[in-house]
């Protein structure tokens, strides 16, 4: 009898693996196929699609496209830009946002309640619905540069960065966790006499590492693989980030090889970051939901 | 602020280079042809040489892919940020200069007098923009092609008639030599579309826009004759002579590996076919009844209207014009040189040179595009139809929504003054 | 808990002023101006003064109309019929074109048409191409939000079970959607490519041959679905991660009772399972939904709305007009019904989730 439960648990073992590991080749095998054609000729790349060599490390395997593609395009520079844009966005929108989110649970204000209905109701606005009117105001908008005084923001890092440091989700974020913070602690605080910048900075924020991390990395995917709103306002290569440098090289010639070489070099440092970090990103947006 | 960052800079200039070059005037130019290393090298070529030979102006040059120019350009002139310099296809140039991107050109006329008249851009009777060459298309095959197939040598006095067409192409397709009898070049989406594709329609009869308003596209777009057209051109897929959708790596190299019996190609695609074949042939259009035609104007520089500095890049753009530089290009990408001197100085255009047929087909059947701002809206409209069309959908149904589109565009924006 | 301490309407205003002031100008604004817009007939760039056109943009691109034709007879009455036997009616376009009776039709084209006994009826659309873009960004969200809800559901549950090694398939079932868009689109044009595809080749080798090539992406009847399987591929990990959330809100205490009492798999999921997912579902739903209905950067890069307009969407159109031909007005007034159509979405939302309580 044992024998058999135990037979039995083994196979049923086998098969919920396998079907497991069948569902996780389903999601792979693109990403595979990515990798392992930026190691081959095109011709090589093309012939290989026929059969299962296609997912392997094959035949004349070489970086040369990496090295090409860093000769056809800065493909360097766009990757900068990238990480720029990026960067800042995410830095300043965590502290504008969370800012705002503070000011919302903590602090009571005239126009309170207004203002933050107002923020939410931006979250049923998509993106793509104000894409058009948002690229002509961007392109009257002063900017106060090295040079002087300037209009138009097309062709630039501000232009990336500025209209995306607050947005409605990530306030909705902030909000939804500060409530969970025990406000005696910081009603306690400021009959102490904390001023409300001591209680932000010295309470509040080292509390909120795990809002932090989930919106940070929301942002970090939504801003690394932008690709509407640079494609409308970003023409010259000084400021060109990937995805539009991408569209960019796919029409400066179709070697695939080149290609494949590109969009593995866009795309393995945020897989390795992902794997990395996997946890983190996970529950991040599943925090999205369990609060929604 | 400005006069802080320019004092900076210079001084920093004058360290490195101890020269008297700070008085020099840098001059900002964008260029449509990133990617092609040929191309690339004869533009910086005289730009340094530009650069060298006087001491005002210093001409930078940013160069886009040809499929994002356009937009870069729209944008720019959005932005308020054009360079000084800038090149334009030339049925574009209208636009661009309706617009208000573009001011006309302080160039001698006298320099341009034997230039061809497809490489000169003249809107509102000014001069907006000038070619270093033409472009023109031809149906290339191969002598022993023709051979076999039995056909006759069309000739420019004798063009191939729309039935004459059809029987090669049916007859190619009968051989089984080929995968398809007829590279139209589908993979090149875009400008392709009504550069090489609007003069059938013209032979056929009809047009983009109606050239005696220039207001409306009623009766040239969907009228009898092209309908006539668009039913021709449904069939060329129809009957498997063609492709609908055609992968890039085809056009490029489909004819030149054997896979095509014809190709409606540029001549800048014209060397690598010579190099490919010893018999070819660069053949006229074929008349479907008014005569055979083809495109003409190609990408042409002008001055943009925000220049701080039009006499600069008119300097530039007239130093450019000199017979050695239209050579290198057509030594370089198999393009027509804009004057007859500079043919005599090139490999394939010179007296019996392997191209030459192409200064007669260019100037025995080439047609410009309509001169009208409204031509940049209307060409995508075109280009819509007519891969519809291809696809399979209903001639007449598509055409007549073309010229809705296109006169909705047109009154839209006032008539573009016409 | 409102106090003298906490009370501060300047501290207020400072704090939640950048990121108000912020979603002002980029957000609120820009939608006002697309409202705006939308009566105008303003344009990128333009020497012409921009004018108020009133409705004109909304009747231009939702005009729809219905004409009933009746088949064309021969001087004695009788219906003609062609050689296989089917009627004939007269061409659309006489009355769709410059007919002075029919002014309510001009410029119209056909958008379906259908047989009710001899009469064919026609149902016109001034702007057909837009109708297709509509119609299209419906079906997708109609077919996605279901299937791909479901699918990430029961990923999650396979997800959920206790096995070593399961954080893993997490991981690489989640892994497409830290991937762009863009390069997924891309990547994708290789699996569906008509000549060489790796999807052809594999049916190509399970059928030993036996399956016909496809252009998957360049046939109008599979170029949607196309892109449908991609989109799906690309995030039901995201949504299985909901789902996986609110799984684990579920108690364990809920299954245990659920086995001593006997239940079979499908009880448990029935009615264990599912009630306590009820919220999740419904955030599932709407989230798909309304990233469904900005279908854009996979059209883009892929087929451009082609072929004959099979996946024209809602806001390629709105790019395309707004941007590619410089028609700010016609973009705008697209937007603007995007709006209408996401609004009506999340009123949708409010309404199921009040009803439950």
């Amino acid at each position: 009898m044992a024998q058999i439960t135990a037979d039995n648990h083994g196979l049923r073992l086998v098969v919920r693996y396998t079907v497991l590991g069948l569902i996780a080749l389903m999601f792979v095998f693109p990403l595979v196929f990515m990798l392992m054609s930026s190691l081959k000729p095109d011709a090589q790349l093309l012939s290989d699609t026929r059969s299962l060599r296609a997912f392997l490390p094959v035949g004349d395997i070489s970086l040369d496209n990496y090295f090409d593609a860093f000769r056809r395009a800065p493909v360097g520079l766009f990757i900068f830009n990238s990480v720029v844009v990026t960067g800042i966005t995410v830095v300043l929108s965590l502290m504008v946002c969370s800012a705002a989110a503070f000011a919302f649970v903590f602090v009571d204000w005239r126009g309170r309640e207004l203002v933050l209905t107002l923020i939410l109701a931006t979250l049923i606005v998509p993106f793509e619905t104000i894409a058009i009117p948002l690229l002509l105001i961007a392109s009257k908008l002063p900017w106060l540069g090295l040079d002087g005084l300037s209009y138009g923001w097309l062709n630039s890092y501000q232009v990336q960065i500025i209209p995306f440091v607050a947005d409605g989700l990530t306030i909705f974020l902030f909000v939804q966790y500060f409530k969970d913070l025990p406000g005696e602690l910081i009603e306690a605080a400021r009959v102490e006499g904390a001023s409300w910048w001591q209680v932000y900075r010295r309470i509040v924020m080292p509390l909120a590492g795990p809002v932090l991390a989930t919106a940070a990395i929301l942002k970090f995917l939504a801003m690394y693989n932008q690709y509407l709103w640079p494609l409308m306002v970003v023409q010259e290569e000084t400021y060109r980030p990937v995805m539009v440098g991408l569209q960019y090289f796919f029409q400066l010639n179709r070697a695939w090889g080149e290609i494949m070489a590109y969009l593995s070099l866009i795309t393995v440092p945020v897989l390795a970051f992902y794997l990395f970090l996997q946890r983190a990103f996970i529950a991040s947006i599943a925090s999205t939901g369990v609060k929604g | 602020m400005k006069s802080l960052s320019l004092l900076a800079a210079s001084l920093a200039f004058a360290s490195a280079m101890s020269s008297a070059a700070f008085a020099q005037t840098t001059l900002t130019m964008w260029y449509h042809g990133a990617g092609n290393e040929v191309e690339s090298n004869i533009i910086n070529q005289i730009i340094s040489d530009f650069n060298a030979s006087q001491s005002d102006w210093v001409v930078e040059i940013e160069s886009f892919p040809q499929a994002a120019y356009n937009d870069s350009v729209v944008a720019g002139a959005l932005a308020g940020n054009l360079p000084d310099i800038l090149d334009v296809d030339g049925p574009v140039m209208p636009n661009w200069a309706w617009s208000g991107y573009m001011q006309p050109l302080q160039i001698d006329e006298a320099k341009i007098a034997n230039y061809l008249p497809g490489t000169k851009g003249v809107w509102n009777g000014e001069l907006y923009s000038i070619g270093l060459w033409d472009a023109a298309i031809s149906l290339v095959t191969r002598q022993s092609y023709l051979d076999e197939l039995g056909l006759r040598v069309p000739t420019l006095e004798q063009p191939w008639t729309g039935e004459e067409f059809m029987d090669a192409l049916a007859k190619a397709k009968a051989s089984g030599k080929f995968d398809h009898a007829l590279d139209l070049g589908t993979a090149w989406t875009g400008e392709w579309y009504p550069y090489a594709f609007s003069p059938f329609l013209q032979s056929f009869g009809g047009d983009i826009i109606d050239r005696s308003t220039y207001t409306t596209a009623e009766g040239v777009l969907n009228g009898e004759a092209a309908v006539e057209f668009g039913t021709w051109w449904q069939g060329l897929f129809t009957e498997g002579y063609a492709q609908a959708t055609q992968d890039p790596a085809d056009r490029d190299n489909g004819f030149n590996s054997g896979k095509y019996a014809f190709s409606w190609n540029g001549n800048w695609a014209a060397l690598g076919t010579l190099d490919a074949y010893e018999d070819v042939l660069f053949l006229p259009a074929p008349d479907f009844g008014n005569g055979p035609k083809i495109g003409a104007a190609s990408w042409q520089f002008g001055v943009a209207a925000t220049s701080e500095h039009p006499d600069g890049a008119s300097a530039f753009i007239e130093f450019a014009l000199q017979d050695k530089y239209l050579a290198d290009f057509s030594n370089g990408i198999g393009l027509i040189p804009a004057t007859a001197s500079a043919a005599a100085l090139t490999e394939n255009y010179e007296e019996g040179g392997p191209l030459a047929v192409f200064f007669g087909l260019s100037e025995a059947q080439a047609l410009v595009r309509p001169v009208t701002p409204g031509y940049v809206v209307a060409a995508k409209v075109f280009e819509k139809a007519l891969a519809d069309i291809a696809n399979g959908a209903d001639v007449q149904d598509t055409l007549d929504s073309a010229v809705d589109e296109i006169d909705a565009d047109i009154s839209k924006n006032d008539n573009y003054g016409f | 808990m409102a106090s003298k301490f906490t009370r501060s309407n300047a501290t207020g205003w400072m704090m939640a002023g950048p990121a108000a002031a912020l979603m002002a100008l980029f957000i609120v604004l820009p939608f006002i101006f697309a409202i705006g817009f939308s009566f105008t007939n303003q344009r990128l760039i333009s020497p012409n003064p921009t004018q108020f056109v009133g409705l004109s943009n909304y009747s231009q691109l939702l005009g729809v109309g219905l004409l009933v034709l009746e088949p064309e007879k021969d001087e004695a009455g009788s219906v003609l019929r062609t050689d296989d036997g089917s009627l004939t009616y007269p061409a659309l376009r006489g009355f769709t074109r410059n007919n002075p009776d029919y002014p309510q039709f001009d410029g119209m084209r056909e958008w379906f048409s259908l047989s009710l006994g001899e009469n064919r009826i026609y149902v016109l659309a001034r702007d057909v191409v837009f109708i297709k873009a509509i119609v299209n960004t419906v079906i997708f969200v109609m077919v996605v939000a279901p299937l791909q809800g479901g699918l990430a559901l029961v990923l999650a549950l396979l997800i959920n079970q206790k096995l070593r090694g399961i954080n893993f398939f997490r991981a690489v079932y989640f892994m497409p959607v830290v991937v762009s868009i863009v390069v997924v689109s891309l990547l994708w044009r290789f699996i569906y490519d008509g000549q060489s595809g790796l999807l052809n080749n594999l049916l190509g080798a399970l059928t030993f041959g036996a399956f016909p090539r496809i252009d998957w992406l360049g046939n109008p009847n599979t170029a949607l679905g196309a892109i449908i399987a991609m989109s799906i591929w690309q995030a039901v990990g995201f949504h299985m991660v909901i789902w996986l959330s609110g799984l684990q809100t579920i108690s364990p205490s809920l299954y245990e009772a659920a086995a001593i009492e006997g239940a079979s798999p499908w009880q448990t999921f029935r009615y264990v399972t599912w009630p306590g997912l009820r919220n999740t579902a419904v955030l599932v739903l709407i989230v798909i939904t309304m990233q469904a209905f900005a279908l854009f950067a996979q059209i883009d890069v892929m087929t451009s709305g082609g072929p004959l307009d099979s996946t024209q969407t809602i806001v390629f159109q709105a790019v395309e007009r707004g941007y590619g031909k410089q028609d700010i007005s016609g973009g705008s007034t697209i937007s603007v019904i995007l709006f209408v159509f996401v609004l009506a979405i999340s009123l949708l939302q409010r309404w199921l989730t009040r009803e439950k309580k």
